[in-house]
């Protein structure tokens, strides 16, 4: 490392060959929530990425002689429908697998792009300065002031809902963060001896950005990266509630909770069992978000 | 001081017409908002009345001038489905938006200063524990989840609650929990930070040394210094959260107010509508942001020469 003073995980990871035992010391130093968390994150990576060989039924095959079945343990249980059947008589444990699975994936697409995007543009920002620096920074101030569900909903009005849509709207959640970290470390960075030297030796741009300061600024990026993923799979899940995301008769967490809402009186169990996937799963993100951010700021520590 | 008060509010108008030009900019990205709004089945003729009649055969760059000039003569437009000035069709919704926001905040203020002083001075002991948890289960919950629970709970197995609008005291119960919970989470951590970083400043141990009791010392000097950081942090990251929680709690709760008219409004593609309430909601925001901006630097005197 460099710096280890710009790498607030140096001590986390001594060097390549002990990462896997910085990762070691990361777990025994953890709680038993923290512990929890990571493991019902895994189960839930599992059982989405399974989702086509665990899930019982095809997610939107109607079976209309079993609709609004409850789950196991009630009356009128249907076999082979464990959580249930929903007003069209489709298999809850499947919808909510499979929703579960796009969920997943449309966060992780959302938050890549969002970190591509803030990130690029947060090098461009703190590299060139000037003109550029004002314009990015003034696209930044403009993007915070306006609350980012009204910008989800002048998008998905304009295009109109689509998972193309979804995708780029979710990319754009969260990219102010990433460029003003960014922008902050690059500034702070190419004051260093080190950038300075490579800059003196005729080091290029894309190689002074790629070589020596991206490497220096992975740590702040992967606890946003988190925080950020547990953020936008709230947002996916909160405008596909709105009806305003994905489509029927795709399913995400978000659009069952929303459009069982009208079943809830008789058939509560079609909206319980997508809200209680959707609450594991940002407890565990945020928790895990949390836990990664305690450990990359030093000054935490000591609280 | 008014110099800073200046350039805070040169900054913020700044932002504001970066935001309009986005929106504005934003809306025509993929040709005429029109031909999203009546389809197919339309004459040519016809077609070209309506653009007439919204003033969109102009060409753009007018239409972006005109739209700017609204923010001066106030005419912005018709809404495409009520056929009313949307200035109008806002207004109308100001008002219940209004009492949700100021009902939400009220709980948030009395509950989560308290809870984060507490959380501040209990620190070590299981007290301060369970209020963190609590402030981060709020935080983790989405808020439409909250309200689906709540809903499914005090309106469908207790029967205690109603759901939809805003007619008596009781409707306020659902949507004002649900709003400020994100809040009351949020502010909770805040102030319990702003406390300790003040509990570990030097002026709180001359204040013990001086002989003032603990809770004098925790009011008087404590509080007091911690107050200016809680401020601001209600003023910038409050602000958003609930504009933005406004939006989905209306739309649970069919509440008459911005938010779901602004939700209405995207599903039936009114963009006139939409664009103008997402300008008000967002110069709202920019508003709050830059009064408590001057405010901080008014109340606290390192702020305005450390940014000088």
């Amino acid at each position: 490392m460099a710096d280890a003073a710009f790498d607030p995980l140096a001590s986390a990871r001594p060097g390549a060959s002990g990462r896997v035992a910085g990762a070691r010391a990361m777990w025994r130093e953890a709680n038993a929530i923290q512990k929890a968390a990571f493991v019902v994150a895994v189960l839930l990576l599992a059982a989405a990425a399974l989702a086509p060989l665990i899930a019982p039924h095809d997610p939107v095959a109607q079976t209309l002689i079993a609709r609004l079945r409850p789950p196991v343990g009630f009356e009128r249980f249907k076999e082979g429908h464990l959580l249930g059947t929903d007003e069209l008589g489709r298999d809850v444990l499947s919808r909510v697998l499979w929703g579960l699975r796009l969920t997943l994936a449309l966060a992780f697409a959302g938050a890549i792009i969002g970190l591509l995007l803030g990130g690029v543009l947060g090098l461009l920002s703190g590299m060139a300065g000037g003109v550029t620096d004002d314009l990015v920074m003034g696209a930044v101030d403009a993007q915070i002031a306006i609350p980012f569900t009204l910008v989800a909903l002048l998008i998905l009005a304009v295009f109109g809902s689509s998972l193309q849509v979804m995708v780029i709207v979710l990319g754009l959640y969260g990219w102010e963060q990433y460029a003003r970290i960014v922008r902050g470390e690059v500034r702070k960075l190419m004051r260093m001896p080190f950038v300075e030297a490579a800059v003196a030796a005729g080091a290029s741009r894309p190689r002074i950005a790629f070589r020596h300061l991206l490497p220096n600024i992975v740590s702040p990026l992967v606890v946003q990266f988190t925080l950020s993923l547990s953020n936008i799979v709230l947002q996916e899940s909160t405008l596909s509630f709105l009806g305003m995301g994905v489509q029927p008769p795709t399913a995400t967490l978000g659009s069952m909770v929303g459009i069982g809402r009208d079943y809830m009186p008789t058939a509560p169990w079609i909206v319980i069992f997508p809200a209680l996937a959707i609450l594991l799963l940002t407890f565990a993100v945020q928790i895990l978000g949390d836990w990664l951010r305690d450990r990359a700021d030093v000054r935490l520590r000591s609280r | 001081m008014i110099a800073y008060a200046v350039r805070v509010i040169a900054k913020a108008l700044v932002t504001f017409l970066a935001i309009v030009t986005l929106v504005f900019f934003f809306t025509r990205i993929t040709g005429n908002p029109i031909d999203y709004v009546i389809g197919q089945g339309i004459t040519q003729e016809d077609r070209a009345l309506l653009m007439t009649y919204f003033g969109l055969d102009q060409p753009l760059w007018l239409q972006y001038l005109r739209f700017l000039r609204a923010f001066v003569d106030g005419e912005f437009g018709l809404s495409f489905v009520e056929r009313r000035p949307v200035t109008e069709i806002v207004a109308d919704r100001l008002w219940p938006s209004l009492q949700l926001l100021g009902s939400g905040l009220a709980l948030t203020l009395l509950l989560s200063i308290p809870l984060g002083i507490v959380a501040a001075i209990e620190r070590k002991s299981w007290i301060g524990n369970a209020v963190m948890s609590f402030a981060f289960i709020g935080y983790a919950i989405p808020n439409f989840v909250l309200a689906t629970f709540l809903i499914l709970i005090f309106a469908y197995w207790l029967n205690w609650l109603p759901v939809v609008g805003n007619g008596t005291a009781l409707h306020f119960i659902m949507p004002t929990i649900t709003l400020s919970g994100v809040m009351i989470a949020a502010l909770t951590r805040f102030t319990r930070n702003a406390m300790l970083d003040v509990l570990g400043q030097d002026y709180m141990r001359t204040a013990r040394a001086k002989g003032l009791s603990e809770r004098q010392g925790l009011f008087k000097h404590g509080l007091r210094n911690a107050s200016i950081t809680i401020l601001s942090v209600i003023g910038l990251q409050v602000a958003g959260l609930a504009a933005s929680g406004n939006v989905v709690v209306e739309a649970i709760f069919a509440w008459p107010g911005i938010g779901d008219l602004l939700v209405r409004s995207a599903i039936q593609r009114d963009y006139p509508v939409l664009q103008f309430g997402v300008i008000a909601v967002s110069v709202a925001v920019l508003t709050v942001n830059a009064l408590v901006d001057i405010a901080y630097a008014y109340a606290d005197p390192r702020i305005r020469l450390a940014r000088a």
